[in-house]
């Protein structure tokens, strides 16, 4: 466990140093999400009604535009081969990487959306709805994108094949996501089917991600 | 304890590195790794490491702490010193010791040892090469493993460092411990020859 608590305090405070990752994802999910206003046009109702689509869209890819580095720059520094080499088990120090990583790159997502809620206008039961779907679903982005960031590892510039590989497998995150948000927003609709859809999606990954980049990093050590 | 390596061959890209390679070190001694470059020493250290999969032939541990694999108990010092640019000379050497656990020993003891206390709360990137090496092998002294394998140890360090770290390997080997290395220069301490590749 103090292995593990180690390697989660250090990710989390490299990323909030300078030079980190943190900020880079929230500062892109914050111009994609101001841009657009100024692209649809000042249709306030239109607005509304894309608004929970935006908000997933714009988390979906800053928590891609980070998560390239998630492992590639353990292996440029040599600091992969010691934790491969490490009395803690592979999968459990990937399941540490990426919860540190969600901690300081997918939960600064969740923290900003009332804000731009605001910019969309959105009411304040629709934002917290928004606010806790990506709350429930974030994890999910994070724990499949490490997949795709273990096969990308040994790759220089990594990042473009890495989005290609992740983006289909978080479609259906994207898809429930925005279903359950929209569903809290109109209240015809029933919330609680995608929202448990969404939660199972993220317990999945939890599961599956681990193992599934532990043994692609295995397969790519060089 | 007795590592060995019987008839070990390596692959790396379709290409064949070495082969029949035969060693053995038991506690207490050194086994000093020499051949020109590309002739496979770094790749020899992985093997051993388990950071790659020998194409023939076996490497093992006999004694040792029976529950826990060869790289478990291994040290690896490569090129590449796994240090964060972002992150203080102490802060590097205590979450390795968090991470890789072992007895619980004192890193500002360490850093005193490798004549780094001044830097500790200087950032790793400020370092210099030397440093750098210096704050690597500081790791080998906080958290114990009974095997070090050493890739060029003594690249970047000036004459005195390389005097300490002879001492330090000395104290290693007086402990019983075990040292593989890969080197061009004399390592300053009593080691056996292996050579690989042809002959220089």
């Amino acid at each position: 466990m103090t292995a593990l608590g180690a390697l989660i305090r250090r990710d989390i405070r490299i990323a909030l140093r300078v030079g980190g990752g943190a900020l880079i994802g929230v500062l892109f999910f914050l111009t994609v999400v101001v841009l657009m206003p100024f692209a649809i046009g000042p249709d306030l109702a239109l607005l509304a009604r894309l608004g929970p689509a935006i908000l997933w869209l714009g988390a979906l890819l800053a928590s891609l535009l980070t998560l390239d580095r998630l492992f590639t720059a353990d292996h440029d520094d040599g600091s992969l081969d010691l934790i491969v080499m490490s009395r803690t088990p592979l999968e459990l120090a990937c399941a540490a990487k990426a919860l540190a990583h969600w901690l300081a790159a997918g939960l600064p997502l969740v923290v900003a959306t009332p804000v731009l809620g605001l910019l969309l206008n959105l009411d304040v039961g629709a934002t917290a709805a928004v606010a806790l779907t990506l709350f429930a679903g974030t994890p999910a982005l994070t724990f499949i994108g490490m997949i795709g960031a273990g096969l990308a590892v040994t790759l220089h510039r990594g990042g473009l094949l890495l989005a290609v590989l992740v983006l289909p497998l978080s479609i259906p995150v994207l898809i429930f996501g925005v279903a359950a948000s929209e569903a809290a927003i109109m209240e015809s609709q029933s919330f609680g089917a995608p929202f448990s859809i969404l939660c199972a999606l993220s317990l999945f990954s939890l599961v599956v991600g681990p193992f599934a980049a532990a043994a692609s990093l295995r397969h790519g050590l060089d | 304890m007795r590592l060995s390596g019987r008839d070990v061959g390596c692959v790396r890209g379709g290409r064949e590195v070495f082969s029949g390679l035969h060693f053995k070190a038991a506690s207490g001694e050194a086994l000093a790794v020499i051949g020109p470059n590309g002739s496979g020493k770094t790749s020899l250290l992985r093997l051993i490491a388990g950071l790659l999969a020998p194409a023939s032939g076996s490497i093992s541990l006999e004694g040792g702490e029976g529950e826990l694999t060869l790289s478990e108990q291994s040290h690896y010092l490569g090129h590449r010193d796994a240090l964060k640019p972002a992150l203080s000379v102490s802060e590097n050497l205590r979450f390795w010791r968090g991470f890789l656990g072992g007895a619980p020993s004192n890193p500002a003891e360490s850093l005193a040892v490798v004549e780094l206390d001044h830097a500790a709360q200087l950032p790793a990137a400020y370092l210099s090469a030397g440093q750098r090496r210096r704050l690597s092998i500081a790791r080998l002294l906080t958290v114990r493993r009974p095997i070090w394998l050493l890739d060029e140890p003594a690249n970047a360090l000036d004459a005195s460092g390389q005097k300490l770290f002879a001492a330090l390997m000395g104290d290693h080997l007086a402990r019983g411990g075990v040292i593989i290395a890969a080197t061009h220069t004399p390592l300053g301490i009593t080691a056996r020859t292996l050579r690989i590749g042809d002959a220089p």
